[in-house]
């Protein structure tokens, strides 16, 4: 059913969306700031559900590309967003019938909101990652096979290229992180269009709402200054893993990632008891005592002790207090192929997928 | 070198006068509704002692809370312009646009944004369009506005076109008050345009203050040359925190942890400081408060200043006593103390009291707390210790035992031992430990920029060289320049070899 978001919806999108984000993703502040700039001015969002998308509809992916510190600069533009949309509407010749999100977690989470306010367009309340991960190819569609072209990437300055053709995920990544980079690591882009019966076949569904209802159960327990992590294990299926505080922050960048390993020591029942997880801009593999106990695609997310908000891998510092949970991934990463794209040796880890929800 | 270092508290203004690392003599004085009277009334009574006969002062450091009050409390603000360099970027999100309504009313005189600014590696994003500088200013002129506050995206890498836009300002406004952001350093557009911002909307106060500040120093009779201290605990001299005056929003706690440093003579140790009210306990390294990590919010407005990470708790001594079931603080007399508490003929039983019954502090009527056995006063001490010890374990960063200086004047609450501190150091003029941090405060210079294609090592020293110019822009002398905090983050999604650097240096105020 088509819903209008209120601006409180989209206030708790954006704690939900960073949570979701497992360390990376941006943190969706400015997107927020844009929405309720565009609320002002009298725009609006509606939500749509996957299954209300004819099957020969066709969905715009929007997302932001780039170095989320870059976006702290030139900052996100709304008008931008939707000119990657207009752009693949004129590469296609067709109009879209409704947008999504590439990725729910962090700022991309929000992204196709501000492209949608401007275009009059729903969102289907689907995603491809059901979290945020560093790679085009860290998506369901790449695992269901889908085309990864075409792609179209925009600047504010008015360029616009569009990748139009090529032989895999990988190489779709790799060409358009090319052309980002010569804009300056900042670009709007729109991802390869769908079709509504492959949204409905290998979107992962639910997860705006998802976002908002975590998002709203922290921002409630802030209010009524209860515990914020037990809010959100009261409406996801998640696990506490462990509280600490940051005693090590060692990072590297290599092939333009941020990689690097935060160690953690335990406060009140886990005092006594090390933690470490490794990250690729987003938080890869937990470990408790030296035994891997959380790994891709499991959410690993680390969350301030005492706001409940998430903590990413570009700011977490040395001494702040954080509780460790997890959350579970979408069914589609589980399979033998979905582990090939995103499971721990697709990150360069030699584990064997387990979940902590298996046990 | 020979020192007065003054606190402007809530309640008390302390002074101290330091000589050769010595403190010769420490004074209190009721902090004024103008602050400066306080000022006055505090050197007078240092004065009063004839510790200052026929001495040369070589300076007067003052911690203030008056510009942060300002912007608080929506008072004495001036109209500002606010001229963004970088369009076509950024469109959507205007200068002041996430301020709250009621301050960017009284602050917002105008808006211009025109095309300019830097890519992250030092490329043109666009070139400056100087002719709608010019009309911008023109338009500032009519509109009758003074403050202005310019900011560009990526200017911490290249201020260039800020100075620009600021010298196209000045030949048609030739009086203006400009505020460049790159002046305040620090990558993240709006949180740097902000802290300009609120810093334009101080100017007028800032001048006024400063020279408020500089006759309070004159009428007491001391000649000596007047510099403010600043939030990461150093100080700058008048002219500079004229200029910016933001950088001197919160001094207070800083100084005091700076203080305990000084009178312990550790530099690496927990601080715990025990007000009426509160207690703030937090982590020196290096002799300087371990920094916030986390945005910081003044008035409402997102800044990205640098701050002391710092955990506060509802114990002091004006914390009140509930013996059954047994409750200490949150709710506290503050300085209605001396009238509130029992022992001073009051009728609400405190912490102090407690300290009095117990034989601890000599204060008030001991008579009148004589009700309060031992056994009562041992169960209150171990609560404010249990609960000191609990905030001491939130912020140690380290597994091991740790010493723990305490000081303010609460530090009667804090025992002799406490688990997870190796040792607890109460220090003479422990209740004086800001004003102290004042006085030995040194001239600091920062670094914060994107490098590439160096190695590590040259990038830090690329960004040591810069911090070390910048501190002795800011009044330091060079060869007592020691870097304080150097942190290298690699950028995830850029090119090449990318890392950004922040580096921090101190070094002691220059002579002359």
């Amino acid at each position: 059913m088509k819903r209008e978001l209120s601006l409180d919806d989209i206030e708790s999108l954006a704690v939900g969306a960073w949570i979701l984000g497992t360390g990376g993703g941006g943190n969706p502040y400015l997107p927020l700031l844009n929405m309720r700039l565009l609320y002002r001015q009298g725009h609006r969002v509606h939500l749509i559900d996957s299954n209300e998308l004819a099957d020969d509809a066709l969905v715009g992916t929007v997302a932001g590309m780039g170095a989320p510190l870059i976006g702290q600069e030139r900052l996100n533009d709304s008008l931008t967003l939707a000119r990657a949309v207009t752009l693949m509407e004129r590469h296609l010749g067709r109009k879209f019938d409704a947008l999504m999100s590439m990725e729910i977690g962090g700022s991309n989470g929000i992204r196709p909101f501000m492209a949608a306010a401007h275009l009059d367009l729903p969102v289907v309340d689907s995603d491809t990652m059901g979290r945020a991960y560093p790679e085009l190819q860290m998506t369901s569609v790449a695992v269901g096979d889908l085309s990864g072209y075409p792609v179209s990437l925009v600047d504010v300055r008015g360029f616009e290229s569009v990748v139009h053709k090529v032989p895999s995920w990988k190489w779709a990544e790799r060409v358009a992180r090319k052309v980002c980079t010569e804009y300056g690591s900042t670009a709007a882009t729109c991802q390869p269009p769908r079709t509504g019966a492959e949204v409905k076949e290998w979107g992962i569904h639910g997860t705006t709402t998802k976002a908002i209802a975590i998002g709203a159960a922290v921002r409630e327990a802030q209010r009524k200054h209860t515990d914020p992590v037990a809010a959100i294990l009261s409406v996801e299926p998640g696990k506490l893993l462990y509280k600490g505080k940051v005693i090590d922050v060692a990072r590297r960048t290599t092939e333009g990632f941020l990689r690097g390993v935060v160690r953690f020591d335990g406060l009140d029942e886990y005092r006594g008891s090390a933690f470490t997880i490794n990250f690729q801009n987003e938080w890869i593999v937990g470990s408790r005592d030296d035994q891997p106990v959380v790994m891709t695609p499991d959410l690993i997310c680390v969350l301030d002790s005492v706001t409940g908000e998430a903590v990413g891998s570009e700011t977490i510092r040395y001494g702040q207090r954080v509780t460790v949970i997890a959350l579970p991934p979408t069914k589609i990463f589980l399979s033998p192929k979905g582990l090939q794209h995103v499971g721990p040796r697709a990150f360069g880890y030699d584990l064997d997928f387990r979940s902590v929800f298996s046990a | 070198m020979r020192r007065i270092g003054i606190d402007v508290g809530g309640t008390n203004t302390d002074a101290v006068l330091i000589e050769e690392g010595n403190v010769v003599r420490a004074v209190k004085a009721p902090t004024s509704e103008d602050v400066t009277t306080g000022i006055l009334d505090s050197l007078k009574s240092l004065g009063s002692t004839g510790v200052l006969q026929g001495k040369k002062i070589d300076g007067v450091m003052i911690g203030t809370t008056h510009f942060i009050n300002a912007v608080v409390q929506r008072r004495s603000l001036t109209k500002v312009a606010a001229l963004r360099l970088g369009m076509p970027a950024s469109a959507s999100l205007p200068p002041f646009c996430d301020w709250p309504e009621d301050l960017a009313a009284l602050v917002r005189g105008g808006v211009w944004m025109v095309e300019g600014g830097h890519e992250y590696d030092g490329r043109l994003f666009m070139p400056l369009d100087e002719a709608a500088v010019t009309k911008a200013a023109g338009e500032m002129k009519a509109a009758g506005l003074k403050s202005v506050g310019i900011s560009a995206i990526f200017s911490p890498l290249d201020p260039g076109h800020e100075r620009r836009a600021a010298e196209l300002v000045s030949k048609i406004i030739p009086d203006a008050v400009i505020t460049c952001s790159s002046d305040l350093g620090r990558i993240g557009l709006l949180e740097r345009e902000n802290a300009g911002l609120l810093n334009a909307a101080l100017a007028d106060l800032a001048r006024d203050t400063i020279a408020a500040f500089e006759k309070a120093i004159a009428d007491s009779g001391i000649a000596a040359p007047l510099f403010i201290t600043q939030n990461d605990g150093t100080v700058a001299e008048a002219a500079q925190a004229r200029r910016l005056p933001v950088y001197s929003f919160a001094s207070g706690a800083t100084n005091s942890m700076r203080g305990a440093a000084y009178l312990s003579g550790l530099s690496d140790a927990m601080v715990i400081d025990v007000g009426g009210t509160t207690t703030d306990v937090g982590q020196l390294k290096h002799g300087f408060p371990r920094e916030a990590n986390s945005v910081v919010k003044v008035g409402g407005v997102r800044t990205l200043f640098r701050m002391p990470d710092l955990l506060s708790i509802g114990l002091g001594g004006g914390s009140h006593v509930q013996l059954d079931p047994l409750k200490v603080g949150p709710v506290s007399v503050g300085y209605r103390l001396l009238k509130e508490g029992i022992a001073f003929g009051g009728r609400q039983l405190t912490t102090t009291d407690i300290a009095v019954a117990a034989g601890v502090l000599e204060l008030g009527d001991r008579k009148k707390v004589a009700h309060l056995d031992a056994a009562t006063c041992k169960k209150v001490f171990a609560e404010a210790a249990r609960m000191a010890e609990e905030a001491i374990d939130r912020m140690k960063t380290e597994a091991g035992d740790v010493p723990l200086i305490a000081v303010g004047g609460g530090a009667f609450l804090i025992p002799e031992k406490l688990p997870g501190v190796s040792k607890v150091i109460h220090v003479e003029h422990g209740d004086c430990a800001n004003a102290v941090g004042a006085a030995i405060a040194q001239v600091s210079g920062e670094c914060d920029q994107i490098f590439k294609d160096l190695s590590r090592a040259e990038a830090l020293s690329a960004a040591q060289g810069i911090a070390n110019d910048r501190a002795v822009a800011a009044g330091a002398a060079r060869a007592s320049l020691a870097t304080i905090e150097s942190e290298d983050m690699p950028l995830a999604y850029l090119p090449g070899n990318s890392v950004r650097v922040r580096v921090r240096v101190v070094g002691d105020v220059a002579a002359g």
